[in-house]
């Protein structure tokens, strides 16, 4: 696919990393010299110099033959501008924009074929927010994905000693929470993955993913480890775009205290939260933590621009007696350095946000993609069209579907019902399957599944 | 430094014009076919005299006001035109001195109705007009009525307007220009003091007393026809408009403007200060009606609920009629509702005293100053309807607070120190700081207050202005700053 990314910012680059891996032939445009000189060294791809929004320099970047353009530049203004003019001057068939203001966001209108006619609207920090807020709903949980409008979720879990299914077979989680309908799609154990049969023994220590209905997935959780009390009160470190929007998604039910360096932004902050409080001050300051009682605090976010920052206010906040603390971190080697170590949960912007992207690029009827251990696994949400004639997936059960080793049909849904996958489930067409894929290399042969062949007979 | 003669220019004009104005009672004298006709003729000449002779002699002088001249512009208005408009009273009734004549005026013009005159009933209809009609005008304020009709005070008009305009924040401008917003909220009093006229004549007050007593009402001023005051009717059905339509003027007239504008009644839900106002005035009534029916002052509930209500609400909005002498109940309940009255209404209504945003903003920094004890690092915001209060707006609060308090305790001293009782002197000086009228004791509603001496007068005087005026901006006129370059 032909792609033309517009801002070599942190989210143009990490899509243009994400998408260059898969294969795309990728233009990015930047008015950064720097920055595109640093990423044309690192990745297989052009770059072109100048602002996005003139259509000369959209020309230069080869938009006329590119099949999708992704706005992810520092302005609204201009992903706006360029999403119209790629569509009305340029042909591009898909139009993806990153949109921050509310303003905009707030009516549909603005984003229809005949005003800037932009295709799918993502807000990385909208994203991020969300997938913190469920890990504070569910703090045993490393990570919480929904699917189908929120009607199914994956959850996974650090197995731990003393969970009751620990220890024992798969085959015995339906004995032992009978009224529930759950399916283990995936398990790690180390960095190996292991394909989940009725006969896998799970042990203490595993990353186990869980897939079921979204109402059920505490009691699945709960078969897996010891359930903490729940949350009431939550630290946020960085009052940015993302601390701004966690703190106000979570003051409602939960007591937050946000923690922000910049005095003019607290300022914004407090006007902007009514029940949060704000603090002013440095989140790596031992004495601000303690007199804020950061002991007591169940779950602690750090989310900052600066990863060394959010690394050591995490760190200081474990060693102070927080129960659980969540770290933004930009740079991969990080990431893989920390995660499971000190800081329960290390959250890579790039990997979270890139999922709504990658759903455009899959081949087939892809309505969701999430992008799991850092990239190396991945849950995608797929539409099965066509007839069984046309299609190898209508009409067939589960145990007969031709799926490549290493991926599972976690569940189907079918219209409002959730149903999940066993090995005798029937899929129908218009079914959402949700598909989980241990390795990368796997998805092409699961993309071909759901092409409706033509010649296929 | 402040230019005298262009502001003095002004004032010749709005002498002119407060002149035609004392047409209307004249007219009300011919036709009503009174005692008092010769005195409106005089008095109309003398004003307009005066205001076309200060007119013509700084008619070279005119030029455009600057934010100074207008506090100038707006303690003069204030402090001349009741000396104009005492002349009807002088020339009619010779034996009223000038000092209680002129306190006449002021509290008519400050809409706050305490009274030297007593039977009331005997006086000719056009001075009782002439007294309410002067509430009417100072209720909404003469500036702003000048600024509405006379587009020549230019974008100075702007800055007249807030120096008169009651409230901390005065910087949301309903329209884009001045001259609008000022001709809407006189539309908007205007046509509700009709409605008003109506509601009472319906409720069985001949139209004259009609006119009078919506004028008073809408004013919050409290001057009555009778020396009864509401008690003259004894009719519920009365009592029940003057209560509805004295809330009614006691919230922000700028939320009626858009409410009318919008043809909807969103603002009021949207206006924090209004809903407020209400819910402390309603808990109030039935509170003290409890509390008489506990003290056996009333028999049953219901009227206990009936003289409560209409006396809660004519002191807490700063009106002061009365429909019983309220002075007689346990002490507690003629002192809560002087309290009231010092906060209750709305910043921009017509009514007076501290208003109730000021009242919030004061209680939400005590409560901040509580929680920065706890928290030291925090950032926390004094909001009101999800907005912030900028700090400076805060602390002119705390700066108003202090005057207002300094002001009363000072007059009260004089006022004691003069030789009255403390009772006397300190509810004196709260009733004529926060507009009301009626104090307790001696100046109780029953009474008036002719007892007092001419210097006491002079001291009520002052604070009537000081409080119409939302104090700083009549004192900043005293301050040596203000005069220099």
């Amino acid at each position: 696919m032909k792609i033309v990314i517009l801002g070599a910012g942190q989210v143009g680059s990490s899509v243009a990393e994400g998408l260059v891996s898969e294969q795309n032939d990728i233009t990015v445009i930047d008015t950064d010299h720097q920055r595109l000189h640093e990423l044309q060294d690192r990745l297989d791809m052009r770059t072109v110099f100048g602002n996005a929004a003139h259509p000369s320099v959209l020309a230069q970047a080869g938009i006329e033959d590119a099949d999708m353009l992704i706005a992810v530049t520092q302005s609204d203004e201009t992903n706006l501008v360029a999403c119209k003019l790629a569509h009305s001057l340029f042909n591009v068939p898909t139009r993806i924009a990153r949109i921050r203001a509310t303003d905009f966001l707030e009516n549909e209108r603005i984003f229809s074929p005949e005003n800037f006619a932009v295709d799918l609207v993502i807000c990385p920090e909208q994203i991020l927010t969300d997938y913190i807020f469920k890990l504070v709903q569910f703090p045993e949980a490393l990570q919480v994905l929904e699917f189908a409008h929120g009607k199914v979720s994956l959850v996974a879990v650090k197995a731990f000693q003393g969970g009751p299914l620990v220890g024992h077979q798969l085959s015995d989680l339906k004995q032992h929470i009978p009224s529930v309908d759950a399916r283990v799609a995936a398990i790690f154990r180390g960095d190996r993955p292991i394909v989940p049969e009725g006969d896998t023994v799970i042990e203490a220590g595993d990353e186990v993913f869980c897939m079921s209905a979204t109402h059920e997935i505490r009691q699945v959780m709960r078969e897996l480890r010891r359930m903490d009390k729940p949350v009431r009160r939550v630290m946020i470190a960085g009052g940015g775009n993302i601390g701004l929007r966690l703190a106000r998604a979570l003051e409602r039910d939960y007591l937050v205290k946000i923690v922000e360096h910049n005095k003019r932004r607290c300022e914004i902050l407090s006007g902007e939260l009514n029940n949060a409080l704000v603090l002013q001050g440095d989140a790596t300051d031992e004495s601000l933590l303690e007199s804020e009682n950061i002991e007591e605090m169940d779950v602690f976010v750090a989310v900052t621009n600066d990863d060394e920052n959010n690394i050591m206010s995490c760190l200081l906040a474990k060693r102070f007696g927080a129960r659980r603390v969540v770290s933004l971190i930009n740079r991969r080697s990080y990431v893989d350095l920390l995660q499971a170590g000190q800081i329960d949960i290390a959250i890579s912007p790039a990997q979270t946000t890139i999922g709504s992207l990658l759903a455009h690029v899959r081949r087939g009827d892809v309505t969701q993609v999430h992008s799991l251990r850092r990239g190396a696994a991945e849950a995608l949400e797929a539409v099965v069209h066509g007839d069984a004639s046309s299609c190898k997936l209508v009409g067939r059960r589960i145990e007969q579907i031709d799926l490549p080793k290493g991926s599972t049909i976690a569940a189907l849904v079918r219209g409002e019902q959730v149903i999940v996958g066993h090995h005798d489930t029937e899929v129908k067409a218009d079914d959402h399957l949700i598909i989980f894929v241990t390795n990368k290399k796997l998805l092409p042969s699961v993309e071909k599944l759901f092409q409706v062949g033509v010649g296929f007979l | 430094m402040v230019r005298v003669l262009p502001v003095l220019n002004v004032l010749g004009v709005v002498l002119t014009i407060f002149a035609v104005a004392m047409v209307v009672p004249a007219a009300v004298s011919f036709f009503m076919d009174d005692a008092a006709q010769h005195a409106y003729d005089e008095a109309v000449l003398i004003t307009l005299g005066a205001g076309l002779g200060l007119w013509a002699a700084t008619r070279y002088d005119r030029r455009e006001l600057q934010p100074r001249d207008g506090f100038l512009l707006v303690a003069l208005v204030w402090t001349i035109l009741p000396a104009f408009a005492t002349l009807p009273l002088i020339i009619f009734l010779p034996e009223l001195s000038f000092t209680d004549a002129y306190f006449e005026t002021v509290s008519g013009l400050t809409a706050s109705g305490a009274t030297v005159l007593s039977g009331l009933d005997t006086l000719p209809p056009s001075i009782n007009f002439w007294r309410t009609f002067l509430v009417w005008i100072g209720g909404m304020g003469v500036v702003v009525l000048a600024v509405a009709i006379l587009p020549l005070l230019g974008v100075g008009g702007s800055q007249i307007f807030k120096a008169e305009t009651p409230g901390p924040m005065k910087d949301t401008k309903l329209t884009p220009r001045i001259a609008e917003t000022a001709k809407g909220l006189w539309g908007v009093y205007a046509l509700i003091t009709l409605a008003c006229i109506a509601a009472f004549k319906l409720a069985g007050m001949t139209w004259f007393d009609a006119v009078v007593h919506a004028f008073s009402t809408m004013g919050l001023g409290g001057f009555a026809a009778y020396d009864a005051s509401f008690g003259h009717w004894n009719s519920p059905a009365i009592e029940v408009v003057a209560i509805f339509f004295m809330l009614v003027a006691g919230i922000n007239f700028a939320t009626h403007f858009v409410a009318f504008r919008k043809r909807q009644l969103t603002s009021y839900r949207d206006d924090p200060e209004a809903k407020l106002f209400l819910v402390v005035i309603i808990l109030s009534c039935f509170g003290i009606a409890w509390y008489l029916l506990g003290n056996h002052v009333y028999a049953d509930f219901w009227t206990a609920l009936r003289y409560a209500s209409f006396n809660v609400v004519s002191v807490a909005t700063t009106t002061g009629f009365s429909t019983t002498d309220y002075n007689q109940w346990p002490i507690f309940a003629p002192v809560w509702m002087l309290f009231l009255c010092c906060f209750a209404c709305c910043s921009g209504s017509t009514g007076g005293g501290i208003k109730m945003v000021r009242a919030v903003i004061m209680t939400k920094q005590a409560f901040r100053e509580l929680k920065r004890i706890v928290h030291p690092r925090a950032y926390i915001p004094v909001k009101l309807a999800g907005q912030v209060v900028e700090n400076n707006i805060v602390f002119a609060v705390l700066a108003f607070m202090m005057v207002y308090a300094g002001t009363i305790i000072s007059l009260t001293m004089l006022m004691a120190a003069s030789g009255l009782d403390i009772v006397t002197a300190f509810s004196a000086i709260v009733a004529c700081v926060n507009n009301t009228g009626p104090g307790l004791a001696q100046v109780g509603p029953a009474t008036t207050y002719a007892i007092l001496t001419d210097f006491q007068i002079w001291l009520c005087i002052t604070g009537l202005l000081l409080g119409r005026l939302e104090l700083l901006t009549l004192l900043v006129v005293f301050t040596p700053g203000f005069w220099r370059q």
